[in-house]
């Protein structure tokens, strides 16, 4: 109520966009004006560690560069998550309407989680070959068990008393999947997929490392071999400012659909 | 009750019927044996309190009653059918302990919850309404339960129950958790909604003053496993007003109750 009341004044509104937008926006800039001191002051070669200026000059001239290898790890990164937790959310649903096939199925879904992604890689290009679809499939694998967990404790986080609600008034199952269990998951939900937009990114620059001749990761390995740093650094802001952008889009998409306040705490 | 009904060509039809019903619980080591030859009757329009000490077994009376729950043994009718059909009927509504509202859901859409479920939430708004108004929440039909205070949520609640009409209203201390002051208003308040809704209210409270100034009987129930120890009728005038607690009947009728439930409480 404090916090509300204190958006309502025009001087209030200015420390709230302070401390959500301001503060944040310091360390990040205290962070960057060190390391242009250090760089510069200790004579660092470029080569080894470019200054935060000279990255930024490399991003404008070699965006040409950066821009032909951008949409094929957007593609496959947002193409993983997609099939990741679709996948996962399905799968969470079978789970929670069928007992024996969550006893059967979980153990697999935990095994994948165990093999190191890193060496299942290879075999995935081996088998799908060199196109979209092993990329695909590990970000995919990577973004899938977080979410595939969150959505059946989701699922299944709904109390007792509401169930035993919905009996007196007679829903069906269907009434009470869409009614109780999916709405109260929405939170869950959310925020698994806020951790697997990261993953996936991760998952499709390491699927290029193994075998590709484009995309972010391919420009990673490239521009290490030729020893051209500053380009490694330039491609290393875009992967990040890549799985930024997944990650807003999907805090927006939870604004819009989650409008309550959930029960559940938030972590 | 109209002439269409079957059932109500019997005399003396009871809203509410339990004979000699008893419940035991399949847990994991011993059985648990909670009510043992619980009979009752509640009259339509009356309002009966089940009173006892916690965990006597109020809650799983009135869990079987509404078909959550089925009993081990004896017979229990709502509206002379089974519960189960009274169930789909939608004979009774419900109110729990915590409103149980769904967090999601503004206050408008909690209580038209019942009408979507059943297929008649076109021509609910309406009614949802006018009960939002009878509940004093009309100002607030678009606010979220995380929104409102303990009270008001209950109100959702008693709302969200009567929008099917029904004409019994079960309810599991539905004012437990309040505190003092609001508990007494809310008190008030459902008599006064009892008064102008017309239903059957059975309403389980372990709170006797709660109990004698509510109800026009009182059944107390005692523990392990859980008996009828005493049904009381109270005699006391109405509209009932709170400076009713005060007189010496009042403290007559809770003194009686606190008797039969201090001996309940020894037994254990
Ligand atoms: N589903 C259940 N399974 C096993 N035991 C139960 C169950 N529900 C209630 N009980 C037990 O039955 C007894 C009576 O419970 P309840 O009806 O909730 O009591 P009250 O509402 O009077 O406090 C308690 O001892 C409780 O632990
Ligand atoms: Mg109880």
């Amino acid at each position: 109520m404090a916090i509300a009341a204190a958006r309502q004044t025009p001087r209030g509104r200015v420390a709230a966009l302070i401390r959500q937008f301001g503060l944040p926006a310091l360390g990040i800039l205290t962070i960057l004006g060190y390391w242009e001191l250090h760089i510069r002051l200790f004579s660092v070669p470029n080569y080894l560690m470019p200054p935060p200026s000279l990255i930024a000059v490399t991003l404008v001239e070699e965006w040409p560069t950066l821009e032909r290898n951008v949409g094929t790890t957007v593609i496959e990164a947002v193409g993983g998550f997609l099939l990741g937790n679709a996948v996962a959310i399905l799968l969470a649903v079978l789970f929670v309407h069928n007992r024996p096939m969550e006893r059967t199925l979980f153990p697999v879904a935990v095994a994948v989680r165990t093999v190191p992604i890193i060496a299942i890689a290879p075999i995935l290009v081996l088998l799908l070959g060199n196109g979209y679809a092993p990329k695909v499939v590990i970000a995919a694998l990577i973004s899938f068990f977080p979410t595939l967990v969150n959505m059946v404790r989701g699922l299944q986080a709904v109390e007792t008393s509401a169930l035993e609600l919905m009996r007196v008034l007679s829903a069906t199952k269907a009434q009470v999947f869409f009614k109780l269990r999916l709405p109260s998951s929405l939170p869950f939900l959310f925020a698994a997929l806020k951790i697997a937009t990261a993953s996936s990114v991760i998952g499709a620059i390491v699927a290029e490392w193994i075998g590709a001749d484009t995309g972010l990761g391919y420009l990673i390995v490239i521009s290490t071999f030729e020893f051209r740093t500053g380009l490694l650094y330039a491609t290393t802001a875009v992967a990040s400012f890549l799985a930024l952008a997944l990650f807003l889009s999907v805090v927006a998409l939870e604004r819009l659909i989650v409008r309550w306040q959930p029960d559940t705490p938030r972590q | 009750m109209s002439p269409a009904d079957p059932s109500a060509s019997r005399i003396d039809l009871a809203a509410i019927q339990l004979e000699e019903v008893g419940m035991t619980f399949p847990t994991s080591s011993v059985p648990l044996r909670v009510l043992e030859a619980v009979s009752l009757a509640v009259r339509p329009g009356e309002f009966v309190s089940l009173l006892g000490p916690s965990g006597c077994g109020k809650s799983t009376v009135l869990r079987l009653v509404a078909d959550i729950l089925v009993p081990t043994d004896g017979r229990i009718t709502v509206n002379g059918e089974s519960p189960e059909t009274a169930r789909r009927r939608r004979a009774f509504g419900f109110v729990f302990q915590d409103a149980t509202l769904l967090a999601w859901r503004s206050t408008l859409e909690n209580v038209l919850l019942p009408l979507e479920i059943s297929g008649d939430a076109s021509r609910g708004r309406e009614r949802a309404r006018r009960l939002l108004d009878l509940v004093g929440l009309a100002k607030f039909e678009s606010a979220y339960p995380w929104q409102l205070s303990g009270g008001m949520r209950q109100r959702v609640a008693i709302a969200r129950a009567l929008v099917t009409e029904p004409r019994i209203l079960l309810m599991d201390e539905p004012f437990g958790a309040l505190d003092e002051i609001t508990r007494e208003y809310m008190n008030l308040e459902l008599l006064r909604i009892w008064q102008a809704t017309a239903t059957t209210i059975f309403f389980v409270t372990h709170s006797s003053p709660e109990a004698v100034f509510l109800s026009d009987r009182v059944v107390v129930l005692g523990t392990r496993p859980g008996r009828v120890k005493l049904d009381l009728a109270v005699d006391l005038p109405r509209p009932r007003d709170p400076a009713l607690k005060e007189t010496v009947e009042f403290a007559r009728y809770t003194a009686a109750l606190r008797r039969t439930l201090v001996g309940e409480t020894r037994l254990e």
